[in-house]
């Protein structure tokens, strides 16, 4: 095995709007070696990937490739250098063939050089070739939508081993994958490594990254924690890395009374990505759901309230069985939803702000059978007094709102009418540090009055500073309930990773 | 360049009426005939049955929608309106108050079988009135072996005729049914959910909309109006004429467009749908009185079309 460095990034800082994604963290890939990426959710791991492979410029910083700096920003240079991306969504064509896929943009042309037709028997011969040496038992001419989704990333690998790839990165190409699919894709991994190519593993699983990675780099917050060889590095000190931080008070919890059950779940299953998730929620607390990404938060919550369906489990809201399939139902027995993704599923961006408020409700503005403008801008209103949203006037369009303005005209929106549960999806997300306080301290309001509220989030940090309990999910299921005091991220990283929970 | 471009936008936004104003002025100058009562009436008059199908269809893209088969439904509402009309199976008053009844049933059970495809079988909308724009035509066809149905009443007629103060019947309807249109969307939780499924069907979906009733009324709507067109139509030339409409959805959605509503969705109003079926109809008008040829207006109202498109995505760059 080498020691030569072939892909580097150097001091590599990329800034969005409001967030710094990363903060001049370095990389440092050795050829013939797997090295584990690791990090929470938002740590920066997407973001590096996405300079690495040229398809995010980074402001700051560089990314060398055997001491030769890549181009900022350019994917099909970074691809001809040799990095070789496999993302966790495949870029494949389904309606092509295996072999079509893997010259896609480069294939092999005829009469001449640069003819206008395919040399089809060509590729198939040099697909087959690839194929082969890869140890993939595939037939190059079937197409992409037959195959299953590990043989879907072994088209993936091979297309970038035919452009002569010297890194190759994994990003989280576990999650969609079968057991047997995963010992395959490790097999694969290891035979690259023996024969000099450096590879990158991005995982959630820690188990995996113990199995198959030579070193590992943690990302937290956009910065470089710590690279290290993973041998002598325990599973503990790993989570500790990655969680790490320091709580600071911007959560001001109130502690509250709490009344009697509101909110209670049984073995809820779809049969797909909620698998069993049971919990239970009272008057006046804020329940947490913790998990990563695709562990069921999200799916459980639009189950309830109306969005999913569910084909089994029970239900009961305020002692009453539910079992919702419109939204509608579910606004009208007081359960409400807020969003995680506020631009695509939330706003009305070419609508008014008076108008998002009021929306869901126009029917509680009618005088006979017309809605009045006068009693729906009165009410628009009062509601951002009360939710304090700042905004030069209740006409104006409420896209041009700061997203944490948008954001408490969403919950405006929702709070319109009586709600006994409210379910917060990644409810400070994208929103800035000011707002998030402001957020916090409605939602105590609200727990206060004697709502029941859960609160999906990716912030560990904040559902320990807000929550009263902590459900926490693994894969479609809550793997355990976690109290406010004795809570640590810790506690939750080693349930919320757990596998295998029958 | 800069100060053209800012002209451009402000065209955009008040676009549409600007555009018709400039065109109302400039073709009473140019022609002698233009600005003259009788061809003024003309014009609404001829295009009311135009006009009205542009209303509904405003509707349906306002969902982002589009419904193809308008054109079909004139004419099965103009033939079924004239079989009821035709003969003497009752007092005349009678068989064409039935006539009028039945030709708007007819168009809105079209609209309604339109919106329940779309909803309840998931087909896309133009998919699923392409196939009704087929099915109507077909059945139009069928009943009629293609002939034309003649020697309705004379009071049938009488209703569609194109001097005043008859030519008021259709043109009063026309504005009214504008003003109707302008309520709804303007005013009632209907019309708001309309802006809304269009703007963002996801998110109307979890506000609690429930956005198939949304489609199903749009599209019944729609497909009403085009019986209310092909009321208008049969009338108009007091027969039922198999070949009555062909073409009308295209103009109808070509007044949408130049009107300023989007085909994606949630950004529109009526009053630009008029303003655009008026613009192409005095187009269409003053190019008749100059004497251009039938065929020629067409490539000229296509070039409009391309213009009308241009400015509006200024408008959307805005």
């Amino acid at each position: 095995m080498t020691t030569r460095a072939a892909l580097e990034a150097h001091a590599v800082t990329k800034i969005f709007p409001g967030v710094k994604a990363l903060d001049g963290v370095t990389l440092e890939v050795r050829a013939g070696e797997v090295h584990a990426l690791v990090g929470e959710n938002g740590a920066g791991k997407s973001t590096l990937v996405k300079v690495l492979g040229g398809a995010h410029a980074p402001d700051e910083g560089r990314v060398t490739l055997d001491g030769v700096p890549l181009p900022h920003g350019d994917p099909v240079a970074a691809r001809r250098a040799g990095i070789g991306i496999i993302y966790q969504e495949f870029t494949l064509v389904p309606e092509l063939t295996v072999a079509e896929n893997i010259f896609l943009g480069r294939e092999a042309r005829g009469p001449f050089k640069r003819g206008p037709f395919l040399r089809g028997a060509d590729m198939v011969r040099d697909a087959r070739a690839i194929l082969e040496k890869l140890g993939a038992d595939l037939d190059p001419r079937t197409y992409v939508k037959r195959l299953s989704v590990g043989a879907q990333q072994q088209v993936e690998i091979a297309r970038a081993l035919a452009s002569d790839a010297r890194v190759l990165v994994f990003d989280e190409p576990s999650a969609t994958l079968t057991d047997q699919e995963l010992t395959r894709l490790f097999e694969t991994i290891r035979e690259l490594r023996s024969r000099g190519i450096a590879i990158v593993y991005i995982s959630h699983r820690l188990e995996e990254v113990f199995d198959l990675a030579d070193r590992v780099t943690v990302l937290r917050d956009g910065k470089h924690v710590v690279t290290t060889e993973i041998d002598g590095v325990t599973r503990t000190q790993l989570i500790h890395w990655m969680v790490g931080r320091e709580l600071e008070d911007e959560y001001a919890f109130r502690p509250r009374e709490h009344g009697e059950t509101v909110l209670q779940v049984e073995s809820l299953s779809d049969g797909a990505r909620i698998r069993d998730v049971s919990f239970t929620l009272q008057r006046g607390e804020v329940l947490g759901f913790a998990g990563l990404v695709g562990s069921g938060r999200t799916e459980s919550a639009l189950s309830l309230f109306g969005r999913l369906p569910r084909t089994s489990g029970t239900a009961a809201l305020c002692g009453e069985p539910i079992d919702f399939t419109h939204p509608a139902q579910a606004l009208k027995r007081g359960l409400g939803y807020l969003t995680e993704d506020r631009k695509k599923h939330g706003i009305f961006g070419d609508l008014s702000v008076a108008e998002n408020i009021t929306v869901s409700n126009l029917f509680d503005y009618r005088t006979g059978p017309f809605v009045s403008s006068r009693r729906q801008l009165a009410a628009a209103d009062a509601a951002c007094k009360t939710f304090d949203v700042r905004t030069s006037g209740v006409d104006k369009k409420i896209a041009k709102l700061s997203g944490g303005n948008q954001q408490k005209a969403l919950l405006a929106r929702l709070l319109c009418r009586d709600l006994d549960v409210l379910i917060l999806d990644e409810p400070t997300r994208g929103v800035d540090i000011g707002a998030k306080s402001e957020i916090y301290q409605l939602i105590y309001d609200l727990a206060d009055r004697g709502m029941g509220i859960v609160m999906i989030s990716s912030d560990l940090p904040e559902l320990l500073g807000t929550c009263d309990r902590i459900a926490v999910f693994a894969q479609g299921r809550t793997v355990g309930v976690v109290d406010r005091d004795g809570a640590t991220q810790e506690k939750i990283m080693e349930l919320a990773v757990s596998e295998d929970v029958a | 360049m800069n100060a053209f471009k800012h002209a451009l936008v402000i065209l955009a936004r008040y676009g549409i009426f600007v555009a018709l104003a400039i065109e109302f002025v400039l073709f009473s100058f140019l022609s002698p005939h233009f600005f003259d009562l009788g061809n003024q009436v003309n014009v609404l008059h001829q295009n009311a049955p135009i006009l009205v199908l542009a209303v509904g269809m405003t509707f349906v893209i306002l969902t982002a929608g589009i419904d193809l088969s308008v054109g079909s439904v004139v004419a099965l509402t103009a033939v079924v309106t004239a079989q009821i009309a035709v003969g003497d199976w009752a007092p005349v008053g009678v068989r064409i108050v039935g006539a009028l009844i039945g030709g708007g049933i007819v168009g809105a059970i079209c609209g309604c079988l339109n919106g329940l495809v779309i909803t309840k079988v998931r087909i896309p909308p133009f998919v699923a009135t392409l196939a009704m724009m087929l099915i109507a035509k077909g059945a139009v066809l069928v009943y009629t072996n293609a002939r034309t149905i003649s020697g309705l009443p004379d009071e049938f007629g009488a209703i569609g005729q194109s001097s005043l103060p008859h030519a008021l019947f259709h043109i009063v309807t026309t504005l009214a049914l504008f003003a109707i249109a302008w309520v709804i969307l303007r005013f009632t939780p209907f019309g708001k959910h309309v802006y809304a499924v269009g703007n963002n069907p996801e998110a109307a979906h979890l506000c609690g909309i429930r956005v198939s009733m949304v489609l199903i009324g749009v599209y019944l709507l729609c497909g009403s109006l085009a019986g209310v067109g092909g009321l208008m139509l049969s009338t108009q030339l007091n027969s039922g004429d198999p070949k009555l409409g062909e073409l009308d959805e295209l103009e109808a959605i070509a007044a949408v467009v130049v009107g300023g509503t989007s085909l994606m969705g949630g950004r529109g109003s009526v009053w630009g749908t008029l303003a655009g079926g008026l613009l192409i109809a005095y187009l269409k008008n003053y190019l008749t009185l100059e004497g251009l040829p039938f065929f020629w207006q067409k490539i000229v109202v296509g070039v409009a079309l391309i213009l009308a498109a241009f400015l509006d995505r200024f408008r959307t760059e805005e």
